[in-house]
């Protein structure tokens, strides 16, 4: 087997940054484009938008509820409204109206949750989202996306509000981890292979993609082959991809930012069990809350890092053999 | 399209008399608060809006949002009477059947004229004000008016957009309390009294306007002189009876939310000759 090239954690802009200067692009390229905010745009970043065209910002104070429903009636009348707001509130505060208001009529409503996962850090739990994978999913119709890092995220942003309907985009607070290359293809619905491997999958998305790929560099020193895959788009799932997955490595380990209970493992596991049934192993927060600290610290402290996705694929392969 | 009075009257009565075969039809729904309602749905549907029944996505027609979605049959009724190609008047009495393109609460996916679906209450205002924002962004002359439930304003979300319309000075967005002081459970002023109404919408920044909301005359002149107010929106407080125009329906909470007998339609339908 060839040698690889080492990760290296490289810091580069957080997610939530480059959504914010992504909107203020496609704000210059479509009049169309209308962004309401629950006064967190210096938060969200939606604040380079409403500096650039303030008539197109729609200022709604803290009132998710009110800000998802004038959204949809923005799409009702034919704009692209993107509305914004930290994950927990948007999704929890949001979730009636984005059901009764955006998924059931089908709207085209662009729907970005920033500060998601517990990597947001000190703020702690009640500003925290462990579930909004789970509530997204749980819309139909809807397309759910959680990008990795900056050019991921402008990339997979862009193309979502090029689609007609609505869509949830996760994000987070810290500096993500530079896992790709400028001019690297994206597609909605196509997992990106990151690493190369036969013995193991690991299915990852957000900032787990880099711990999974430092969790992939040791397991190859112990002589395991770990193919890692970018799932960032959560629905509609890579179902080809998976499948693949199962069949040729023959064992998965599934590593996410969220409620193992909810996520992208559950989802992964269904289409496993669908198609080409393999041993599983979930990394992810395990039925609780977490609490404030440094985002290095939380991931640490709470399961999320390179050791423990390492240590699933050792248990995972073990069942794989026996 | 303007019609006098005495034609608004006749159509009024005729939405009634669907309104009760349709629910006797579907054996369950909303009597009481779609009855309460017909006038100010008459006035918009056959006078005030600037509609085009014949082309119902013209961008700049005006647009009604029935927040009280359960009063689905007073709509339904009314934009049949209109003429809208995709709400055929012979095809009300497939009300909640299913496969009807009649639902229970009004759904755009069977019924493309409809400007939104509704049903869960309290989040009509805030589509609104969406739609509002969105005309006066594009410069169209297009204006929004959301039918609420006395009940309904209940919800918390109607008191944040109460606070963001006026905010936005969004002087294209009327508001309609149909204030009939009935919910399912019995008199509003037993469940959570919600009085004193206009002095709310006042507080919250609209033009507030108190009338009969079943005298033709007060709710034609209440949407010309919300028409004419400038730099705010306006909240027409329509004091009503739930059930008018049936004696036995009339005020009586047990018609919020039971359809009536076949003995009942056929009495009620005398009563609306």
């Amino acid at each position: 087997m060839p040698a690889k090239t080492k990760f290296e954690v490289k810091p580069g802009p957080a997610t939530r940054e480059a959504f914010g200067r992504t909107l203020a692009e496609l704000g210059r390229e479509n009049k169309d484009i209308v962004v309401c905010d629950a006064d967190l745009s210096k938060s969200t970043m939606t604040t380079y938008f409403a500096t650039e065209f303030p008539e197109r910002f729609v200022s709604c104070g803290i009132a998710e509820s009110n800000m998802t429903a004038i959204a949809a009636g923005l799409a009702l009348a034919g704009k692209i409204p993107v509305v914004a707001s930290f994950s927990a509130f948007m999704m929890n505060k949001g979730f009636e109206q984005l059901r009764c208001l955006v998924a059931y009529p089908k709207l085209n409503v662009k729907v970005v949750g920033t500060h998601s996962g517990i990597s947001l850090g000190e703020d702690g739990p009640s500003q925290m989202s462990v579930e909004e994978t789970a509530l997204a999913c749980a819309l139909a119709g809807f397309v759910v996306i959680s990008p990795a890092d900056e050019i991921s995220c402008k990339a997979l942003f862009r193309a979502a509000m090029a689609l007609k309907g609505p869509i949830f985009l996760r994000t987070g607070r810290p500096k993500a981890p530079v896992i790709y290359r400028a001019g690297q293809a994206f597609e909605i619905g196509k997992a990106v292979e990151v690493a190369p491997g036969t013995d193991v999958t690991i299915i990852t998305n957000g900032l787990l993609v880099a711990q999974a790929m430092l969790a992939a560099d040791t397991l190859e020193s112990e002589g395991v082959a770990a193919r890692v895959l970018d799932m960032h788009t959560v629905k509609p799932l890579d179902r080809e991809a998976i499948r693949r997955a199962a069949a040729e490595t023959g064992a998965i380990v599934v590593a996410e930012e969220h409620l193992v209970d909810s996520g992208l493992g559950v989802r992964v596991a269904q289409v496993v069990g669908e198609t080409a049934p393999c041993p599983m192993e979930f990394v992810g927060i395990h039925d609780t809350y977490a609490e404030s600290g440094q985002t290095d610290e939380l991931l640490d402290k709470y399961g999320l890092v390179a050791r423990d996705v390492a240590a699933a694929v050792r248990k995972v392969l073990a069942r794989k053999r026996s | 399209m303007s019609r006098s009075i005495e034609e608004l009257q006749v159509i009024a009565k005729r939405i009634r008399r669907e309104i009760v075969e349709m629910i006797g039809a579907a054996k369950s729904g909303h009597p009481g608060g779609s009855l309460s309602a017909v006038e100010i749905v008459v006035e918009l549907y056959f006078n005030h809006m600037k509609i085009d029944p014949k082309n119902p996505q013209w961008p700049d027609r005006d647009r009604f949002i029935l927040s009280k979605g359960h009063a689905a049959p007073v709509l339904y009724a009314a934009m049949a009477e209109a003429g809208y190609p995709d709400t055929p008047i012979d095809k009300l009495n497939t009300l909640r059947t299913l496969g009807s393109i009649y639902q229970g609460h009004p759904d755009m996916r069977f019924i493309p004229s409809l400007e939104a679906s509704t049903g869960s209450l309290g989040e009509g205002l805030s589509l609104g004000i969406g739609l509002g924002f969105a005309a006066r962004l594009d410069g169209r002359p297009s204006r929004t008016f959301v039918m609420m439930g006395d009940g309904e304003i209940q919800e918390g979300q109607i008191w944040e957009a109460a606070m963001a319309a006026p905010f936005h000075k969004l002087d294209n967005l009327v508001a309609i309390v149909d204030y009939n002081g009935i919910q399912l459970d019995g008199f509003v002023k037993d469940i959570m009294e919600v009085a004193p109404l206009a002095e709310k919408w006042r507080a919250f920044g609209w033009h507030t306007l108190e009338i009969d909301g079943h005298d033709p005359r007060a709710v034609r002149l209440a949407f010309e002189e919300a028409a004419i107010t400038k730099g705010k929106p306006t909240c027409i407080v329509a004091h009503t009876v739930k059930g008018k125009g049936v004696s036995f329906m009339e005020n009586n909470p047990k018609f919020h939310g039971v359809a009536p007998t076949p003995a009942e339609v056929a009495l009620a339908l005398k009563e609306l000759q």
